[in-house]
């Protein structure tokens, strides 16, 4: 089987189908919901407010320092539920394969899924595949929807969110985005740049015990820090003033970046979120989340005001103040 | 950290000590960035302006050349291979995005090199390479080029359009209109080219020169050594970037330079024709020149209705006197190539809004 490739068979609901679920996804993928082979998942829900959330993963390479397309697309749907204040339980995928895709990288996806979703306490618990034509695809998209319970006592919301509250960032921004680019172009630095690729339920834990001292999350994906704060303050009506010099980047980001005309600030994360928090707790936050390995580099950024409304400003390190804006157009490197 | 902060507020506070009106350009679009980013030119008192200067190597290309650059693309069955800021610098009619979207074969390169391993894999197709940026960018091209000839790659091309900076500075200098009393010079391409042809403008026009770095410290110290020398009424080329440049610049990249390209007249936006500040290829690699290869014509200047790049790229006005900035131009629409390239002085001012400015942004939008 390894040695094969996707074929068009693969996707026709016969023998070949049954062959491809039966070898390469039922066998890492086991579980009690699953292994029925039902046409749908019988799910048992604790009590709680139940939170959804999908997701489509469509990234160019598939494998990348740090991670692939399926370690990505577990953590992605996990970390949205997380910051929703859920607890993420179960999943669902749904892939669209191109023919000709090697079974030997479906196989090694299906895997680093599965190990994905057994770290962050997860069930796979229904799938779907689908084999398209070459050249209607690349290679693999992978969608996952997924569902968590929300625990008593959580509201992770935009409209909570309070003049005083302070914004932390549970460590340095850019890694990902700077690990794809770096794998696509083959660009290559001094120290590698590795994705930050990570599911967050530790964070979400960690978080539940402040209740609703804990006012909003969100993970900054596409778009970057700049524009989770961008839509935080539009949101919520408030501004959100950050200063430069607290804001976590890694030598490398920051190195590389430089050279190529970026701004970390908007580059993607997918191991990061922006936690807005009361005042009162902030400090206790910060060093509680820096106990779990996927936020030790947690940092306060700035805080919320009143002023100006709907708006970020950035606090340089010389002690001027500009809007930090939402990112315009797409992010091209420069000549020189 | 504390004791860097120190010193940057220690020359910020000197640089506010005076009290004459003084007219600074930097020159490097690099330069525009960092000080907008920074905040350094809203720190600087109202007597001390910044003007951005023709440092931006997508910014200064004549929009004849954009519009040669386009039509090749779209007459020719070619890959063209190019930096991405050039992707969506607007032509009269189209950019290369654009005709990328309607099946042109445009791809973005990091490197030169990128452009020579697309033309081993497409033997059967025509590859060329935008070369566009100033001595820095330069030599590397030349090395693909030599190494395109030794490789003996048939498909490969360059289109040059290539600039060199001091030529630039002298028209700069000498325009009466413009009225710089000091120019910020840049780091990178001085590691190239050396202080030397900044003493030679120094001592002609009796303006200082100082080739400055792009931390906010190295662009505070520039301006502080800038200014030192107009109140000593001094006029000499200095170089603040000390840990980059040195003052013979770089001899073989120099040499590469020499070797393969040759000193051209050259169209600037906003500058006009000047000469001997282009480079095209030399006799010995003809071959490889894609003007000839594919009979390039020179195309018509045609103006863009409304867009100031010219004048920004002189420092005649600021992006803000622009009556199009903000409103019809914006890095989503842009009209002008200031305001789409990472280096433009337009996407910087854009980009890098202070915060006192917000009551104008909320207006235009």
């Amino acid at each position: 089987m390894k040695t094969g490739r996707v074929l068009m068979a693969h996707g026709s609901g016969g023998l070949m189908s049954q062959e491809l679920i039966e070898q390469v996804f039922k066998r890492t993928w086991n579980n009690r919901f699953l292994d029925p082979m039902l046409d749908g998942a019988l799910l048992d829900l604790p009590p709680g407010r139940v939170a959804m959330s999908t997701d489509s993963f469509v990234i160019t390479p598939l494998f990348f320092p740090g991670g692939d397309i399926g370690k990505i697309s577990i953590c992605g749907t996990v970390n949205d539920l997380v910051a929703c204040g859920a607890r993420p339980l179960y999943l669902s995928t749904a892939m669209i394969i191109e023919e000709g895709l090697p079974l030997a990288d479906l196989e090694r996806l299906a895997q680093s899924m599965a190990a994905t979703a057994r770290e962050a306490g997860v069930s796979l618990v229904t799938g779907d595949t689908k084999v398209v034509e070459k050249g209607s695809a690349d290679r693999i998209f992978i969608n996952t929807t997924g569902i968590g319970v929300i625990p008593d006592g959580i509201d992770y919301r935009p409209s909570r969110i309070q003049t005083g509250d302070q914004i932390i960032v549970t460590g340095p921004v850019g890694d990902h985005g700077l690990a794809i680019l770096a794998q696509r172009e083959g660009l290559r630095f001094a120290t590698p740049a590795v994705s930050d690729c990570a599911a967050l339920v530790g964070i979400g834990k960690v978080l539940e015990k402040y209740g609703a001292d804990v006012k909003c999350m969100r993970d900054p994906t596409r778009g970057g820090l700049a524009t989770v704060l961008n839509e935080l303050a539009q949101q919520s009506g408030k501004g959100m003033v950050v200063e430069e010099n607290l804001i976590p980047i890694s030598p490398v980001v920051q190195g590389a970046c430089d050279m190529l005309g970026l701004d970390p600030l908007y580059m993607a994360n997918e191991g990061k979120m922006v936690i807005i928090v009361d005042p009162e707790r902030a400090a206790e936050i910060i060093a509680d989340l820096q106990t779990v390995p996927e936020a030790a580099g947690a940092a306060l950024l700035g805080e919320v005001r009143s002023e100006p409304a709907g708006m970020v400003l950035i606090q340089t390190e010389l002690g001027a103040q500009r809007i930090l804006g939402m990112l315009e157009g797409e992010h091209l490197p420069r000549i020189c | 950290m504390s004791k860097l902060k120190n010193y940057q507020q220690q020359l910020l506070q000197a640089i506010k000590a005076e009290t004459r009106q003084v007219s600074l350009m930097e020159v490097c679009g690099t330069h525009t960035m960092a000080i907008a980013k920074s905040g350094i030119r809203e720190l600087l008192p109202p007597n001390i302006k910044l003007r951005s200067g023709p440092g931006c190597p997508v910014c200064v290309t004549s929009q004849g050349d954009i519009d040669a650059v386009i039509e090749m693309v779209q007459n020719q069955d070619i890959i063209l291979v190019t930096f991405g800021d050039m992707m969506r610098v607007p032509g009269t009619r189209s950019s290369l995005q654009e005709e990328r979207s309607q099946g042109a074969d445009v791809r973005i390169a990091y490197s030169p090199l990128d452009a020579l391993r697309i033309a081993r894999e497409n033997p059967s197709k025509e590859v060329v390479f935008l070369g566009i940026g100033f001595e820095t960018t330069t030599p590397a091209i030349g090395i693909t080029i030599e190494q395109a000839r030794e490789e003996g790659l048939a498909n490969f091309s360059v289109f040059s359009l290539h600039k060199l900076v001091p030529p630039a500075l002298e028209l700069i200098f000498s325009d009466s209109e413009i009225m710089v009393d000091g120019l910020i010079c840049p780091g990178h391409v001085s590691a190239v080219i050396g202080v030397k042809p900044y003493d030679i403008l120094a001592a002609q026009y009796g303006k200082p020169c100082v080739i400055t770095g792009f931390e906010t410290l190295d662009i505070l110290e520039g301006i502080y050594m800038l200014i030192r020398q107009i109140l000593r009424s001094e006029a000499k080329a200095e170089i603040q970037y000390r840990r980059v440049v040195k003052e013979e610049g770089n001899p073989i990249a120099l040499q590469i330079i020499e070797r393969i390209f040759k000193p051209i007249p050259a169209r600037w936006r906003g500058l006009g024709v000047i000469p001997a500040s282009g480079l095209g290829l030399r006799e010995a690699y003809a071959g490889m020149d894609a003007r000839l290869k594919f009979k390039i014509r020179e195309m018509e200047e045609i103006p863009i209705k409304g867009c100031a790049c010219g004048e920004v790229l002189t420092g005649k006005i600021t992006p803000p006197d622009c009556a199009l900035f903000g409103r019809a131009c914006t890095p989503l629409q842009p009209v002008g190539p200031c305001m789409v390239s990472q280096e433009g002085s337009c996407a910087a001012y854009y980009r890098y809004t202070p915060a006192s400015e917000r009551k104008r942004l909320d207006e235009n939008r």
